[in-house]
């Protein structure tokens, strides 16, 4: 018998365990997954005030050298020769066969780059990285350990933070990131997020996690703000449709399939790129659709989607979605049945329930 | 945590109570909390005979389903259909507004007794 592998814990554990956070396993870790009033009073308070959220977990990369640009062109979908300095974007890295890798946030900073990924990926995404870095002058370091990772969402949170920062927001737009103090702390702060919301992600030395995350509650307080657990940031990055790693996209599912079309741009010469123009070309034999029950019923991941008496796909995120109050999900489907209006069928504990296939997001984002 | 003094208890963690003839069943706090927000609540149809042990409904919680089991046998002759809109209110009222199905009991003297009563069912969450 081997030990059970030994979770992690965040700086901010004892803090969570202290407040009330049913602390869950959760790719390596030992996450909350709620805290007392329960998933569904935070979710509703990130969309309509704010939230923290202790993403610690996540990994992050420290990428420097003279082909650091050349080299993320190879390595993502994303043209980045787009990014001007001080900008954040999302892109994704791919196998040659186009399945993908990971999804990653980059960042430009004026002396280095950035890079956030997915907690579960971390090993694998560094392994990858390092070995596609062959012929490019470029270094990557791991810099998960000493870095700690903090989201702030909603629509007021912008005003929680401007009251604990130097660095004045208003010229900080979306998708951009700036250097200063954050409640005296050096922090990199990025005007994006997960949730579909306005807020920021903020990246600063580990050992001042706590002091950090009381300044904000405590900045946040009057202004309705949440600590946010990871079953309201599932189904906060559900309504806007946004994909998680191992449900929406994994290596044996490409992005044309998962409809992150709009992130791939083949006028550069990334790593999956001939596997995606052709799959473009000849257009892909499944995609991800976004449905809603029109029986109510929960649908969860892994039930069986039934079209014309035969299973045609399975679901790949399935939950009640707070803000829309709908009985929701994301499956893979059969391209021709991906359209929206069409009826399919759950296979939800051994009963066909009705459900039909909408148009996404089912949230459209508070900064568009 | 919440209890009712009055209620007998299961293992499965339904509470069973005397409403003059019927028996009005529900889900304990406890239940409710390690469930977590309750989203969905199937429930039987009135006029449905269902044995004791035998599954009656599921209750959908954001982290799972979880099957409600009779703690007697009987005949349903009410359910909460309130819950159909306001599921949440089991979270809120197990005891009370979050109430379940009534059953008209058809073996109860057999079968109340082997119900825990409220000390046992502490003891067995606490166990």
């Amino acid at each position: 018998m081997t030990k059970p592998k030994e979770l992690k814990r965040t700086n901010l554990y004892d803090w969570h365990a202290a407040h009330g956070g049913r602390m869950v396993p959760f790719v390596g870790w030992e996450m909350p997954v709620q805290y007392p009033t329960g998933p569904k009073a935070e979710h509703i308070a990130t969309r309509a005030a704010a939230g923290l959220f202790d993403i610690d977990h996540m990994g992050q990369f420290s990428v420097g050298g003279p082909d650091a640009e050349a080299y993320f062109n190879r390595l993502t979908t994303w043209d980045i020769s787009l990014m001007q300095v001080n900008d954040a974007h999302y892109a994704l890295m791919c196998y040659e066969d186009g399945g993908i890798v990971d999804d990653i946030y980059l960042y430009r900073l004026p002396n280095r780059w950035f890079v956030a990924v997915n907690a579960a990926n971390l090993k694998k995404d560094l392994a990858w990285m390092q070995a596609q870095a062959a012929g490019f002058d470029v270094s990557i370091t791991d810099v998960s350990d000493e870095t700690y990772m903090m989201a702030l969402q909603g629509p007021n949170a912008i005003r929680i933070l401007q009251k604990l920062t130097n660095v004045s927001m208003n010229g900080v737009p979306r998708f951009t990131v700036a250097e200063g103090l954050v409640n005296g702390i050096n922090t990199l702060i990025s005007r994006t997020g997960y949730t579909g919301e306005d807020g920021v992600e903020l990246f600063f030395p580990a050992d001042q996690a706590l002091s950090m995350w009381e300044a904000i509650l405590e900045a946040g307080e009057a202004l309705g703000i949440k600590p946010i657990g990871l079953a309201a940031r599932d189904s906060l990055r559900f309504e806007p449709s946004f994909s998680l790693y191992g449900h929406e996209i994994a290596a044996d599912i490409t992005p044309i399939e998962a409809r992150l079309g709009w992130v791939v741009r083949l006028n550069t010469d990334f790593i999956g790129r001939n596997a995606l123009l052709k799959q473009k070309l000849e257009g892909p034999s499944r995609l991800l659709v976004g449905f809603e029950m029109l029986e109510k019923a929960m649908p969860r991941e892994g039930y069986e989607v039934v079209y014309n008496d035969e299973v045609v796909g399975k679901v790949v995120t399935g939950l009640y979605a707070p803000t829309v109050e709908k009985f929701a999900g994301h499956a893979y489907v059969p391209a021709a049945i991906a359209k929206s209006g069409t009826e399919i069928y759950l296979n939800i504990r051994g009963k066909l329930k009705k459900a039909v296939v909408i148009r996404r997001p089912f949230y459209r984002p508070a900064y568009k | 945590m919440k209890l009712d003094q009055d209620a007998k208890y299961q293992d499965s963690h339904e509470w069973a109570r005397k409403e003059g003839d019927l028996i009005v069943v529900g889900i304990s706090d406890h239940a409710q909390d390690s469930l977590s927000d309750i989203v969905y609540v199937e429930l039987p149809v009135i006029d449905d005979e269902i044995d004791k042990g035998d599954v009656f409904g599921v209750v959908e919680s954001v982290k799972a389903a979880s099957d409600m089991y009779m703690p007697v046998s009987g005949e349903i002759v009410e359910v909460n259909d309130a819950l159909e809109d306001t599921p949440e209110v089991v979270n809120s009222d197990p005891f009370g507004e979050g109430w379940f199905i009534k059953v008209k009991p058809t073996n109860l003297d057999a079968e109340w007794d082997n119900l825990m009563d409220v000390d046992a069912y502490v003891a067995s969450i606490e166990g």
